[in-house]
């Protein structure tokens, strides 16, 4: 009874209600849906993001300069059967490298903070203050990115341009190729400590569950043997749990690169030109979807408005790749687990 | 070296005894790393704290009753319209998401075989990891430009359910999955129907569990902004009840934009909004766990 009643498929056979078959097939309608959306975004990224692919080339990847071009000139510029302003150049170098240093940054502040207070949530908290530490970590991955950048806008920049950045430039000199100081605090920086903040609790949240779901065993094994606490959790259950731990940060890596509002409030938004030190103004490619609609929206082509389409799309394979190489990480760890 | 003390069992009596031989070194050396964890985790509450701190101590004075009746006016005003437009699209994202979101959880935990499972779990992580910008963008390609419903509580709706949808299907499928096998073969015992036990037997048992995540994720489309600004645009009026061209104003907008306003009026705005919009998700979090682990206690006391 149980084998036929688990299987469903020849409890169908057996006895068809008029609700199984709603919901049977209402349910895989619902389903498709949901797949077809993930492709839905995909295609249509491509398809609009299309003219301007055939406008801007490989340009895009290696020209610095994002110019609409002129708006009032007649006439247009072809480039690979698409037309654009005269002048225009969408080149999105300055966007690419702000993005990847301003989220090497912050996973470099963000991880071993990670690591550490995972450690100090699983070993240290007494057990009835777990849930309350736990529900506050995992709100602080609730708090909107817009948040974080009013947070951001209000005491981080003013920090940096006030304390921060004249702190270095007076008592640092021979670092001076970090930056002369910061002007406006807006920047580099300010952005990677924000990103910082906000990744690392969902990164903690993550490597806590691994810890958690480690086996005991290993922790009291070292004991046995004679190493401390520390000794144990650092030379035992870090490197046995490695894959999984590198596989959360990527998860988290794939939310730096993605991540808009709180980023476009305090990158300072450069156009043109590459950073020349840590105080010095980036945007990313997510921020400058949101900043440069304004804009775009004025080019009579529409070819800067399908340009930030290709950005969409840039940033759409970027995390894709980092989520991927993420979960197949997640999948052999935990084909390694099993053996343990 | 309190931290340590706190800490229970394993580490506590390795510092006792290090403290009975006498040497602080030693016990400095052995306990080092537990302190430095400790401080991680007090600063990275400290900075939540400070956080929250920052908002509500400037959002709660601004906070007034005449900011619910009045709409905003340029760089001024009150907050009817963004508190209103809000609702309404999260209400509208929440409509859509029960049902594309449940009805896959449930497809995906009760009727699928396993390599359209796989796949279909695989896109919904791969959605998961979109960034809401992108997502924003795709609703402009789609809704706004090629259906021509221009900026619209059915565009930022949409937008807002996608960001949604793989919390509430990961939800519904991993609550569902839990289910005792023993409940469900009590269900067909009785001689009930698959679909039978699936109404009257797990979804019940599963339902605390779905709810939680979609309280989650409601939090989560509280605080969108990236996903709305291409869709549902902005607009000084109250919301009006087209799903099409209307713009919808939300408050998410009025914090990005108006903390960049020069006035001390726009400030007092944006920590309002933000202020408002802390304690909403504040509330559907802890909400949503406490209710959690009631429901997870009572279950496991009923078996």
């Amino acid at each position: 009874m149980a084998i036929v009643a688990l299987s469903g498929a020849s409890q169908r056979r057996s006895r068809v209600a008029p609700l199984d078959i709603v919901l049977r097939y209402g349910t895989t309608a619902t389903a498709a849906t949901t797949a077809a959306i993930v492709f839905l975004v995909a295609a249509f990224l491509v398809v609009y993001a299309y003219p301007a692919l055939a406008f801007n080339g490989f340009g895009i990847l290696t020209h610095l300069e994002w110019n609409l071009g002129n708006q009032y000139g007649t006439g247009v510029e072809r480039h690979g059967g698409f037309s654009g302003a005269p002048g225009a150049s969408f080149g999105a170098i300055v966007f690419i490298v702000g993005t990847v240093v301003s989220s090497a940054f912050a996973m470099a502040i963000a991880t071993p903070l990670a690591i550490l207070v995972a450690i100090a949530m699983h070993y240290q908290v007494p057990r009835r203050l777990k849930t309350p530490v736990n529900t506050l970590v995992e709100l602080m991955a609730g708090v909107p990115s817009v948040v974080y950048g009013l947070w951001g806008i209000g005491v981080l920049v003013p920090w940096i341009a006030n304390s921060l950045g004249p702190f270095f430039a007076a008592h640092v000199p021979m670092l001076s190729f970090i930056g002369s100081g910061a002007a406006s605090g807006n920047g580099l920086l300010a952005t990677a400590f924000i990103l910082a903040v906000m990744i690392f609790p969902i990164m903690a949240a993550t490597m806590r569950d691994v810890l958690s779901t480690f086996p005991k065993i290993v922790f009291e094994g070292a004991i046995g043997l004679g190493a401390t606490p520390w000794q144990a959790v650092t030379t035992m259950v870090l490197p046995a749990i490695r894959t999984q731990m590198f596989a959360a940060a990527m998860l988290a890596l794939g939310r730096a690169v993605g991540e808009t509002m709180a980023v476009l409030m305090v990158c300072g938004s450069a156009l043109n030109q590459l950073p020349q030190s840590v105080f010095a103004p980036i945007n990313t490619i997510a921020a400058v979807i949101v900043s440069q609609l304004d804009s775009a929206l004025t080019d009579p082509t529409g070819m800067a408005e399908r340009s930030l389409a290709e950005l969409a799309l840039i940033l759409f394979a970027i995390t894709l790749s980092v989520n991927l190489i993420a979960r197949l990480i997640m999948r052999g760890g935990d084909r390694v687990k099993r053996t343990v | 070296m309190n931290e340590v003390a706190m800490s229970g069992s394993p580490v506590q009596a390795s510092a006792t005894r290090s403290m009975t031989r006498g040497s602080v070194l030693v016990t400095v050396r052995r306990n080092i790393g537990w302190v430095v964890s400790a401080a991680a985790l007090c600063s990275a509450l400290a900075i939540l704290l400070a956080i929250f701190w920052f908002v509500l101590a400037r959002g709660l004075p601004a906070l007034k009753p005449q900011l619910f009746t009045t709409v905003t006016s340029g760089i001024a005003g009150g907050l009817e319209n963004a508190i209103l437009g809000t609702l309404m699209l999260v209400i509208f994202a929440v409509a859509l998401v029960a049902l594309i979101g449940f009805g896959t959880g449930i497809w995906l935990s009760s009727y699928a075989s396993p390599k359209p499972r796989a796949f279909v779990r695989l896109l919904t992580d791969v959605l998961a990891g979109v960034p809401s910008v992108v997502v924003g963008y795709f609703g402009y390609i789609l809704l706004v430009k090629i259906a021509g419903w221009q900026f619209s509580l059915a565009g930022g709706g949409i937008a807002l359910m996608i960001i949604m949808l793989p919390y509430v299907v990961r939800g519904t499928d991993l609550a569902l999955e839990a289910v005792p096998r023993e409940l469900r073969e009590g269900g067909f015992a009785l001689g009930a129907t698959y679909t039978t036990v699936l109404m009257t037997v797990s979804w019940p048992y599963a339902l605390p569990g779905i709810f939680t995540m979609l309280l989650l994720a409601t939090g989560i489309a509280l605080g969108e902004t990236a996903p709305l600004i291409y869709t549902a645009g902005w607009s000084n009026y109250l919301p009006s009840l087209h799903l099409t061209h209307s713009p919808v104003p939300y408050l998410t907008y009025v914090i990005w934009t108006f903390i960049s306003q020069p006035f001390a009026e726009s400030h007092a705005l944006a920590f309002a909004a933000a202020a408002l919009l802390m304690m909403m998700i504040v509330v559907t979090n802890v909400f949503a766990r406490s209710w959690l682990e009631n429901m997870a206690r009572k279950q496991r006391g009923e078996r």
